[in-house]
């Protein structure tokens, strides 16, 4: 069991970090193992953020290996290198924890498969996001412990998504907690609810398809998937319908881009979604509770019916 | 040994066409007889007046706490109950085994009026999922929408959504009504086992999957039929019986029975045999 939240404002901004963090916090009895936020903040949208980690979160519960501060640095170092060798500038560092680190980065491509994986290249290290819009951030706790941590209760914007797991497929880690950026494009975010029971056959087929892999978490596979469909020209909606058919299991799902948010529901049904929608604001989550903490007057919600795909933009 | 075959005596329940399978062999049936008084009354239950009312908010407290306090107000004597500020917190509501007359002023959460056996509730917003599960009596009023499995294993009592509900509605129920206003999710009707099922809009696919007994009536279109589930002939006493509930339900007064689809388990998926282990043993 785990809780997935979502809301997108229509025509204007708002304090999406501390938004997300109260229909978050709400869904914490679904599992507080990680929490992970995917944040649309408002940017003149030149540089690209990157959020990325060079470790991870050994704290309690943590499935991950010790490793010592001194590692995480020379990651660091390697990563500051490898970027100056692509003609990437870094114009902002912001270091939150020693295994987690903000870059504002200015660089001209517009295909981030090769910029990704040389980053990647480097042992320990892994992108949560890349965008321009895009901020993924998730550690171990419960949604206020993260959003304390990373102080993510300032944040404007339009948009967000995030994730309250508890740990059943996979570790307890960083690596394997959503939300998953879908690599390798700009801007694009996913949180599951779910299990996925053919994510060994399609990891095959897509890895033979040059797509990557970084946690053995089933979730990651809805963001590769999109992914990959629409590296091969399908809109957010096209591939999302056709996962409806090429995912198999019990699945809820949200997916972010740059200006439009999406949800789409499995044909049994078998997860739970509420769904409020207005002309300004669309707030869903698996839980009306959630809804609550951000509209606590009387709304009209309901459940989107089996095999629904729905993609709202900003 | 006896012969299991011959037992073929009617039971009340089904000469009032609440069910039609007749058990042979071992099997004892016993069916709610409304002769019994002593069936009307759980122990520690109280005894209410409907026109002692009060008003509770339950704003700043749990769900243990706010169905505790139902209870005390019970115990007092207050047979209407108005709960303010339900918030869509879960499992509100449950394990009422009175009659009362509670109202929600707003929307509640999961397993909200779960295994209750007496009360009539309105709730003037929406359910989350399994609202009612394990009704055995009364009456429970949704005015908006309902999640996925309303109504789940409710044995007796009517259950009405003005609004739509979700999948698997009136999965695995065994006696009362379940009346939706609206449209139905995908299984709706999952291995019933007795009851009806009236739905004014349209419903999903796989309707009456695997459905053993009961009754579904649908006004819409069918996404598709389940396993097992088949058509059958509207009669008129079906249509008396629909226009009846929907009127007392207060929804679709004007809906034009006569055009709503009946669908029946095709009983092609029966494989009882009435044999003990033992004596299957012996018949191989």
């Amino acid at each position: 069991m785990c809780g997935i939240a979502g809301l997108i404002h229509r025509g204007k901004s708002s304090n999406v970090g501390s938004e997300l963090q109260g229909m978050l916090q709400a869904l914490k009895h679904r599992g507080e193992d990680s929490t992970g936020y995917a944040l649309y903040g408002d940017t003149d949208g030149k540089n690209f953020i990157m959020r990325f980690k060079v470790g991870e979160n050994v704290g309690e519960g943590s499935s991950s290996v010790m490793e010592d501060v001194s590692v995480y640095d020379e990651r660091k170092n390697i990563v500051d290198q490898t970027l100056a060798e692509m003609g990437a500038k870094v114009v902002k560092e912001e270091r939150t924890l020693p295994y987690s680190l903000r870059y504002e980065i200015e660089y001209n491509t517009k295909d981030l498969l090769d910029f990704s994986q040389r980053i990647e290249s480097i042992p320990g290290v892994e992108i949560l996001s890349m965008g321009k819009s895009l901020e993924v951030i998730k550690d171990l706790g419960n949604a206020k412990m993260v959003c304390d941590r990373y102080s993510l209760d300032k944040v404007v914007g339009t948009h967000a998504i995030g994730h309250a797991r508890m740990a059943t497929e996979s570790g307890v880690d960083i690596k394997s907690a959503h939300p998953f950026w879908g690599y390798p494009f700009s801007d694009v975010s996913v949180v599951h609810n779910g299990q996925l029971t053919n994510y060994w056959n399609n990891r095959r087929v897509l890895e033979n398809k040059g797509m990557r892999f970084m946690s053995e978490c089933d979730s990651e596979l809805i963001a590769v998937y999109i992914a990959e469909k629409m590296r091969h020209g399908a809109t957010l909606e096209e591939g999302m319908k056709e996962s409806l058919t090429g995912l198999d299991g019990v699945f809820t799902y949200f997916v972010a881009t740059k200006d439009s948010l999406g949800m789409a529901k499995d044909t049994m049904a078998a997860k739970p979604l509420v769904l409020y929608e207005s002309d300004d604001l669309v707030a869903m989550g698996s839980e009306e509770i959630a809804i609550r903490s951000v509209l606590p007057h009387e709304i009209d919600t309901y459940d989107p019916f089996d095999g629904e795909v729905k993609v709202w933009q900003i | 040994m006896a012969n299991l075959k011959t037992v073929s005596k009617k039971s009340k329940a089904q000469s009032m066409g609440m069910h039609t399978e007749v058990l042979t062999g071992r099997t004892q049936q016993k069916f709610f007889n409304p002769d019994e008084a002593e069936n009307f009354y759980y122990f520690g239950t109280y005894d209410v007046d409907f026109n002692k009312r009060t008003e509770l908010d339950v704003k700043e407290m749990t769900a243990p706490e706010a169905n505790k306090e139902i209870d005390n107000l019970m115990s007092q004597g207050y047979g209407t109950i108005v709960i303010k500020n339900p918030q869509g917190k879960h499992s509100l509501g449950v394990g009422i085994l009175n009659k009362l007359n509670l109202i929600f002023e707003g929307s509640l959460g999961y397993f909200g009026m779960g295994s209750c056996d007496g009360p009539i509730v309105r709730i003037n917003g929406r359910v989350g999922w399994s609202c009612a599960e394990n009704l055995m009596a009364g009456k429970v009023v949704i005015e908006k929408n309902a999640g996925s499995c309303f109504g789940a294993a409710i044995r007796g009592g009517d259950l009405i959504c003005k609004g739509s509900v979700g999948a698997r509605t009136g999965i695995d129920m065994k006696g009362g009504t379940i009346i939706i206003g609206g449209d139905a999710g995908a299984f709706t009707g999952f291995m019933m086992q007795r009851g009806r099922i009236i739905i004014l809009g349209d419903v999903g696919i796989n309707l009456g999957d695997s459905m053993y007994d009961g009754t579904i009536f649908v006004g819409g279109e069918i996404g598709s039929y389940g396993s097992d589930a088949v058509d059958s002939e509207l009669t008129s006493s079906d249509q008396d019986w629909l226009k009846r509930k929907l009127k007392v339900a207060e929804i679709g007064e004007n809906f034009d029975v006569s055009k709503m689809k009946k669908i029946v388990a095709g009983k092609k998926l029966w494989n009882y045999d009435n044999l003990e282990p033992t004596e299957k043993k012996g018949a191989i």
